[in-house]
């Protein structure tokens, strides 16, 4: 069967992982599997560039996981699960971390859930929204 | 011979095991989903199973991006808790059943699903938070478990076909195992949830409802959802909810609804929860 990973690209600010993107972000995704051990959270915590030096990253990587800006790491390849290991070691929640991806502070995103969630009417399609 | 004689589905949030541990379960924000629970961690008491087959996804916890495998089965004597970044849970090791695990690995190999087999394995929350919502925080966890990790994580998933068939193979391989045991399978994960991107927070409700009603009343047709309408509909984590189509799978034609259960949210999720048993003619 022929894979379709165009189908997915119409589904607004949403990134699906896909097994190119496993092969792309490998070096960020496994970079963030090390911070499972305390002693490698201790060590980036205390000097991010330099731990970050001993991965087979792109600068753009790097870039992104300095910056703690999420969204540009799955663009890059990253999983948000194993991006997870990044805002876990500085012991913030996936609220916490999930909502900087969004246009609304942790405290608005945290109300939004508490109110019900994302209404879906209107996230469907990017050409339903006008953005492709 | 062995018997499935339920299923249970449940979503499996980590910040679920985090207010299992934290002593928070009676905290307002928590107590709602909590008592929705109250009525299975009781009929689990009432009718206890030897072991559980527990149909799971790890979150780049044990599995690293090295090995992706679609669907593998834990056969070792015990499963140690996994570091995911916050520290393990301090909860008990999970204990294994490697007489069936062995027996149901072959069966389903020989039935060509091509399992990785996992001689070492810890597990992580979504194995262990379905565990803490049936069980609450006993010293010893009262059910064997056979781990079985599917990729959800990279598309493409398992189709929904196939993973309505490993249910229908796991059935037969346990009733064709020699031993007299009480068999569970717990399908976990879901319900509508996204935790990337610009529409993180999607939660879906109706379709959620709809796709329990599915599941019990026609999983023959549920099986053909394609996964891009998970995504859309139920959110880029929501296909997840193809692991509730292996326990649905095991457990036959028709089933009696025993307990129903939703909440919003938990965290970033739409908690969906069912305990199923075999209707037998």
């Amino acid at each position: 069967m022929k894979p379709n990973f165009e189908q997915y690209k119409d589904i607004p600010g949403t990134t699906i992982f896909t097994i190119e993107s496993a092969q792309k972000g490998f070096h960020l995704n496994q970079f963030c599997m090390s911070l499972r051990d305390a002693k490698n959270r201790e060590r980036f915590l205390a000097d991010g560039p330099a731990y970050l030096a001993e991965w087979d990253m792109t600068d753009e990587q790097k870039q992104a996981v300095i910056d703690r800006d999420f969204q540009r790491m799955l663009d890059l390849g990253g999983n948000v699960y194993f991006l997870s290991k990044i805002f876990a070691a500085e012991g913030l929640s996936y609220v916490q971390a999930v909502s900087t991806m969004t246009d609304m502070n942790p405290e608005e995103y945290q109300q939004m859930m508490i109110n019900g969630g994302r209404n879906i009417e209107g996230w469907r399609s990017k050409k339903e929204r006008g953005e492709a | 011979m062995a018997k499935i004689v339920a299923g249970i589905a449940t979503s499996h949030v980590p910040a679920v095991g985090h207010a299992v541990d934290s002593g928070k379960t009676q905290d307002a924000y928590w107590k709602p989903m909590f008592d929705g629970y109250e009525f299975s961690k009781q009929w689990a008491k009432d009718n206890p199973a030897d072991v559980a087959i527990i149909v799971y996804n790890d979150h780049a916890s044990y599995f690293g991006m090295d090995i992706m495998p679609t669907f593998a089965l834990g056969i070792a004597d015990s499963f140690a808790i996994c570091d995911e970044g916050y520290g393990p849970r301090p909860i008990p090791v999970v204990e294994g059943a490697p007489e069936l695990a062995t027996h149901l690995g072959a069966s389903l190999i020989m039935d060509d699903f091509d399992m990785t087999i996992l001689n070492a394995l810890e597990v992580d929350h979504g194995l262990t938070v379905p565990m803490s919502l049936m069980y609450g925080s006993p010293e010893k966890w009262p059910t064997k478990v056979i781990p079985l990790p599917v990729n959800v994580v990279m598309n493409p998933q398992p189709s929904g076909e196939r993973c309505l068939a490993l249910g229908k193979a796991i059935k037969r391989a346990v009733e064709q195992f020699d031993g007299d045991l009480r068999v569970e399978v717990w399908g976990t994960g879901g319900m509508s949830h996204q935790i990337q991107g610009a529409r993180a927070g999607l939660i879906n409700l109706p379709w959620d409802i709809q796709f329990m009603d599915d599941l019990i009343n026609q999983p023959e047709v549920l099986q053909y959802k394609p996964h891009l309408e998970y995504m859309i509909e139920a959110g880029s984590e929501g296909v997840e909810l193809i692991m509730w189509l292996i326990m649905r799978g095991a457990l036959g034609d028709k089933v009696n609804e025993v307990y129903r259960f939703n909440h919003v949210p938990a965290s970033n999720t739409s908690v969906g929860h069912l305990i199923l048993t075999p209707k037998e003619d």
